[in-house]
């Protein structure tokens, strides 16, 4: 795990991700200004460093209601106004972006945070990037699979020579600069589905995994899966970090925290994905069993801790900000996180601890 | 209440003609509805590519749209070789997968034989059951000798179309208020 600058012996990671959205607060219709959106995702950031948080990632969304679309832009700001904490995309799409530009980008903003920088690659859910930037949805796969392919050659050799379909041939090409160590973590976008996990745990690329809610155990066969697929291949899973992401509210009872973030979730996803979060899937969130991450402080714990046992993955990624969620809303939050939730975490899945 | 009228073929005339009936039905029993109709026929539609539905332009974002918009869509549509229209089809497959949910669907059928009564028993009503409509069971299906120079001449189809819309309201405001009871019992 050294090579993706994991330590397990340190207990499971905590990680905030944003996907940069830019949505009205629901309760009052209004919308902060992009300006502002994008100087508190950076307060967030630094507000989650001070909290112990270990990792941070910041989306690239191209449709509307998305502030973050130079994503990369972003998390160099927020490179200089933090110190320790490691910071990534989430998700960098990597199939309509050319993979040298994107790796020129991440290694500098490597050197920029002194080794703490991070890329996650993903494929869109929405696909009005492709007309915007240029390609054809015909090729969604290819280009992905294609251009991932190259970003991860790119990562492991400093000298390139590399032909492919979508990008001219690279002949002797010296991709600079380069990061601090050498090379960079990589991930791979997955959503909550085994298809794309396979695919990842052949490669034996470590899989960041997203997901909306249900039961924690369905999203055990996606990871179960990928592990399954690097195993075929003749790798140790046991050295690939997996990565789980979703939804994260946590309040002073779960009444509190349900009643405050339900109608961002609802309202958020109505206008990003044209269908609102149903409220009797979200009410099985309080079951312990389910991954919404929403609730009483202890509450939370108690999930996180479940899905540890069952994952036994290495990093946890909480969304806290979509669909407007006011900036006290996200302050009380990482209040939460840095006095309650994070400490006990960490004290129960530290290994040898006494 | 928001109720989508969808005439689901882009040929012939019977079932556009028995959507006309059905809409002028339901307008005249309840004004404050708000009523539109899609006829296929008018628009120019892909086939479903997969993408969200946001993503569509043009007519596909238009049509797609309003139906997502709808508490109610009536479905009227012609059966072609024993199963529904594949112009019919394609609207399903371009819209999300759970996309009835906490709808009311109803459905009108016009048919050249009698022996085409269940397809959209068999055929029609898994489909939006899938797609997690309210289905309101009795469906109205109407013959081709029920017609006479674009006029319903059977007195018993009016008063079937005439169920179909009490049925099809009644069951909306009924969904209505049961999800409202629910949502308030969540208590958030």
């Amino acid at each position: 795990m050294d090579k993706y600058r994991i330590d397990p012996s340190k207990g499971l990671e905590f990680g905030i991700y944003t996907l940069g959205d830019h949505l009205p607060d629901p309760r009052t219709g209004e919308r902060i200004s992009t300006e502002q959106r994008l100087h508190e995702i950076i307060e967030y950031a630094k507000m989650a460093e001070q909290a112990n948080v270990d990792f941070f990632s910041v989306g690239e969304s191209h449709q509307e209601f998305f502030a973050t679309q130079a994503h990369a832009i972003v998390l160099s700001a927020i490179a200089q106004a933090t110190n320790k904490m490691r910071i990534g995309s989430s998700s960098t799409i990597i199939s309509t972006s050319d993979p040298v530009r994107v790796y020129e980008n991440f290694a500098t903003l490597d050197l920029l945070s002194k080794g703490r920088a991070e890329i996650v690659a993903g494929r869109a859910s929405r696909i009005g990037l492709f007309e915007l930037l240029g390609y054809n949805l015909k090729d969604y796969e290819e280009l992905f699979e294609e251009k991932f392919e190259l970003l991860l050659k790119i990562n492991e050799e400093e000298v390139i020579n590399w032909n492919g379909e979508y990008r001219s041939a690279l002949k002797n090409a010296k991709i600079l600069p380069r990061p601090v160590a050498g090379s960079l973590p990589i991930w791979r976008a997955v959503g909550g589905t085994p298809p794309s996990a396979i695919k990842a745990g052949y490669a034996g690329v470590p899989m960041f995994m997203a997901h909306l809610g249900g039961p924690a155990t369905s999203f055990k066969q996606t990871i179960d899966a990928y592990r399954e697929a690097a195993h075929r291949n003749g790798l140790d899973p046991s050295q690939l970090p997996v990565a789980t992401a979703g939804f994260f509210y946590a309040a002073d009872t779960t009444q509190q925290a349900f009643s405050e973030y339900y109608p961002h979730i609802n309202e958020g996803m109505k206008r990003t994905n044209g269908q609102g979060f149903p409220k009797q899937y979200f009410a099985q969130g309080t079951d312990p069993h389910n991954i919404i991450n929403v609730g009483s402080p202890q509450e939370i714990i108690e999930k996180i801790l479940y899905q540890h046992e069952l994952f036994n993955h290495q990093r946890y990624i909480a969304q806290i900000d979509f669909g407007g969620v006011p900036f006290d809303k996200l302050q009380k939050n990482i209040e939460i996180l840095g006095t309650e939730i994070i400490p006990a975490i960490k004290k129960y899945t530290m290994k040898n601890r006494k | 209440m928001k109720v989508v009228g969808l005439s689901g073929s882009i040929v012939g005339t019977k079932t556009r003609i028995a959507m006309d009936y059905t809409i002028k039905t339901l307008t005249e029993k309840f004004p404050d509805i708000e009523v539109t109709l899609i006829d296929l026929a008018d628009y120019d539609l892909p086939f479903s590519d997969g993408r969200n539905y946001l993503d569509y332009e043009g007519d596909a974002k238009y049509v797609t749209q309003t139906i997502m918009e709808a508490d109610t869509l009536i479905i009227g549509a012609p059966i072609f070789q024993a199963s529904i229209p594949a112009t019919l089809k394609n609207i399903f497959d371009l819209l999300p997968v759970n996309a009835f949910l906490d709808k009311v669907t109803s459905i009108l059928i016009t048919a050249g034989s009698s022996k085409h009564y269940l397809i959209a028993e068999h055929q029609l009503k898994p489909i939006l059951a899938y797609m997690k409509a309210q289905i309101v069971q009795t469906y109205a299906f109407i013959e081709e000798k029920d017609f006479h120079r674009k006029q319903i001449i059977h007195d018993d189809v009016l008063f079937r179309i005439q169920r179909l819309v009490d049925d099809t309201v009644e069951l909306t405001e009924t969904f209505a208020k049961i999800r409202e009871a629910k949502d308030t019992a969540y208590g958030f």
